[in-house]
């Protein structure tokens, strides 16, 4: 439980390569609408298939620039929700860019690593999801654009079944799609 | 499903209702030794030998059933690890006739201490009818009297499992669990996207039934205490919220839980009219009590820690549930109306899923500690803890009709790891994998059916 506990920097370019990959491999696992069915509200809008307003990773307005440059997601602690210091500055990005592009939503995902029981981690991935809602409102984004889900231990992005794997999914993801207000 | 419905009707109509006890009981005679029994709470180390010879075939419809039911009422028996089957090569007199008088001696010298006897026969109407006899070998007498069940030809199974559940409550003297089903999901797909779909399959892992499609992710179905409902949590909204399944007409609807909140790990109150749940509003999760036919809400707990996994008592006035309300997960006890609630569990490690036994003494949890995780079972006040598994990953317990068995989800480690269904006694033994033909997890065993 000592590494990667930090969120992703961008300032280091082998984790950013690294992270591009995870994004990835985040967006086939966690925004493809049928995989959960319709009305996931903004979690299929931005999907992997070139979904409606990816755009381009050189356009700071894009989910893409959002996704990968400013970071789409925090880690935490075994069996954590309190928000580290990195992530705290993380999330302070992803709110001054919230603040700057109006025209997004966001679901905020809680999920777990696979060490504990599936409604004990659906709990846990609620308490994530809710600790960055309560950060990005805190500075100034407006809690109508923000949707927290959980999903417990069902969807992890690594799959190995070692610490290397846990930490990064024991994470937060705000998962942004287009449109004025989530509910 | 529909047909299921039917089925179960059609054997409640015509099968048990017209279950008939025939013939003159032999009376036991008390010999040398006590009457066959099996004392399960002893411990059996040594299974006992019993012999299911083919069932006769009386009619020639009934030539492709007899079989059949005689190689599952046998493999139901063996399953439970208490018995164990003297094979046919072995026997020195073969049944021919149903009403033949039992050569004992024949039997006791291949050593069969168990003989269960019967016939099979269709009438025109299609309707399978099976007679048997369980018979005590050491002691030269018919245990109980013989009886008569029928039904559809379709529920040959049910029939069959019908039997084993006679023979194995007149040889152990305890409830049985045969004729009875599990609600689980299947599993299929890589470990990032697993699919989840709800079914519904004997016990045994036959007859496989889906109730749902692989569009969203369900979790955690439970039976109503009579096994015509099912709820479970579905994604299909997008968001984490309780169904309710009517296993008849596999309908389902959601239970009107505010639709801002996430709500997961339902079960019914025994008398079927409540639910018990979790709902999660920004970073807390408590406990919910909804009539179904009012949609009335009571709060039961009201803590900032995680409350969840409720159980209610058997007789309904009680509550076991977790909470990590002292830091980590924990079990407690609370009335059925909530307010205070007593910790049960002090081991070292976490507790979680606890599940009120059938019979009430006992309660069966999930416990993590030093990176491994357990099925185990305390009594109701948490003493006499006693843990039943171990592996990478074992979660998630649920008890057979008679409170002798527990179910629950086995997951393997790493990318290919793998979800499947596993049994095991109460006593720790006879851990079986439970056949299913795909992943596999969160097990809910229903009643005994009627």
């Amino acid at each position: 439980m000592t590494q990667t506990l930090s969120t992703q920097s961008r300032k280091s370019p082998p984790r950013v390569a690294a992270f591009v990959l995870m994004s990835a491999l985040a967006l086939t696992a966690c925004t493809n609408p049928d995989r959960f069915g319709a009305g996931g509200a903004g979690a299929g809008a931005a999907g992997a298939n070139g979904g409606i307003i990816a755009g381009s990773i050189n356009d700071p307005t894009s989910t893409a620039y959002f996704n990968q440059t400013i970071g789409d997601r925090v880690l935490f602690l075994v069996d954590q929700s309190t928000l580290t210091d990195s992530a705290r500055g993380q999330l302070t990005q992803q709110a001054q860019w919230l603040l700057a592009n109006p025209g997004y939503t966001a679901i905020i995902e809680g999920h777990a690593d696979e060490q504990g029981t599936r409604d004990y981690n659906l709990a846990l991935g609620s308490r994530r999801a809710a600790a960055v809602q309560d950060f990005l409102i805190s500075q100034g984004v407006n809690p109508s654009r923000l949707k927290p889900i959980t999903y417990g231990k069902e969807r992890p992005i690594a799959v190995c079944s070692d610490e290397s794997c846990y930490a990064q999914n024991r994470r937060a993801v705000t998962v942004l799609a287009a449109g004025a207000g989530v509910s | 499903m529909i047909q299921l419905s039917a089925y179960v009707r059609r054997l409640a109509a015509t099968a048990f209702t017209a279950a008939c006890v025939f013939g003159a009981a032999t009376p036991l005679m008390a010999q040398d030794q006590g009457p066959l029994k099996i004392e399960i709470t002893q411990g059996v180390i040594e299974p006992l030998p019993v012999a299911v010879p083919d069932f006769i075939v009386e009619t020639a419809q009934a030539a492709e059933f007899a079989k059949q039911i005689s190689d599952v009422i046998a493999a139901d028996l063996v399953g439970t690890g208490l018995f164990r089957e003297v094979p046919d090569s072995a026997y020195i007199s073969k049944i021919t006739s149903f009403e033949s008088p039992v050569q004992y001696a024949d039997w006791k010298a291949i050593n069969v201490q168990g003989l269960v006897t019967g016939a099979v026969s269709v009438d025109a109407g299609g309707n399978l009818s099976v007679k048997f006899r369980v018979f005590d070998v050491f002691n030269d007498g018919q245990l109980g009297s013989g009886m008569q069940l029928g039904g559809s030809t379709n529920s040959w199974r049910r029939i069959a499992h019908k039997v084993a559940d006679v023979v194995y409550s007149r040889i152990t003297g305890e409830g049985a669990y045969f004729d009875s089903r599990v609600v689980f999901v299947s599993e299929a797909g890589s470990k990032q996207a697993r699919q989840k779909r709800l079914a519904v399959m004997d016990y045994d892992g036959a007859n496989v039934q889906y109730l749902t499609d692989a569009s969203a992710i369900v979790l955690a179905p439970r039976f109503s205490p009579t096994g015509d409902r099912v709820l479970y949590t579905s994604y299909e909204s997008g968001f984490p919220q309780i169904m309710m399944l009517d296993v008849g007409t596999v309908t389902r609807r959601r239970l009107p839980v505010p639709t801002e909140s996430m709500s997961f790990a339902p079960r019914f109150s025994p008398d079927g009219r409540s639910v018990v749940y979790s709902v999660s509003t920004g970073s807390n999760t408590d406990l919910y009590r909804m009539d179904i036919a009012s949609g009335q809400v009571a709060r039961l707990t009201n803590t900032p820690a995680i409350e969840t996994a409720p159980s209610f008592s058997p007789d309904g006035s009680k509550i076991v549930f977790e909470s990590d309300r002292s830091g980590t997960q924990q079990i407690y006890i609370m009335d059925a109306a909530g307010g205070d609630a007593k910790r049960i569990s002090f081991g070292q490690g976490r507790y979680g899923t606890p599940v009120w036994s059938p019979r009430g003494d006992l309660v069966a949890f999930t416990k993590q500690a030093n990176g491994r995780f357990h099925i185990g079972v305390m009594r109701t006040d948490g003493s006499e803890e006693r843990l039943l598994t171990a592996s990478f990953l074992d979660e998630g317990p649920t008890w057979a009709p008679n409170g002798r068995v527990i179910m629950f989800t086995r997951e393997t480690q790493g990318a290919t790891g793998e979800s499947a269904l596993y049994s095991v006694d109460i006593s720790g033994r006879n851990l079986r994998r439970v056949p299913t033909n795909s992943g596999a997890s969160d097990p809910a065993w229903s009643p005994l059916l009627k």
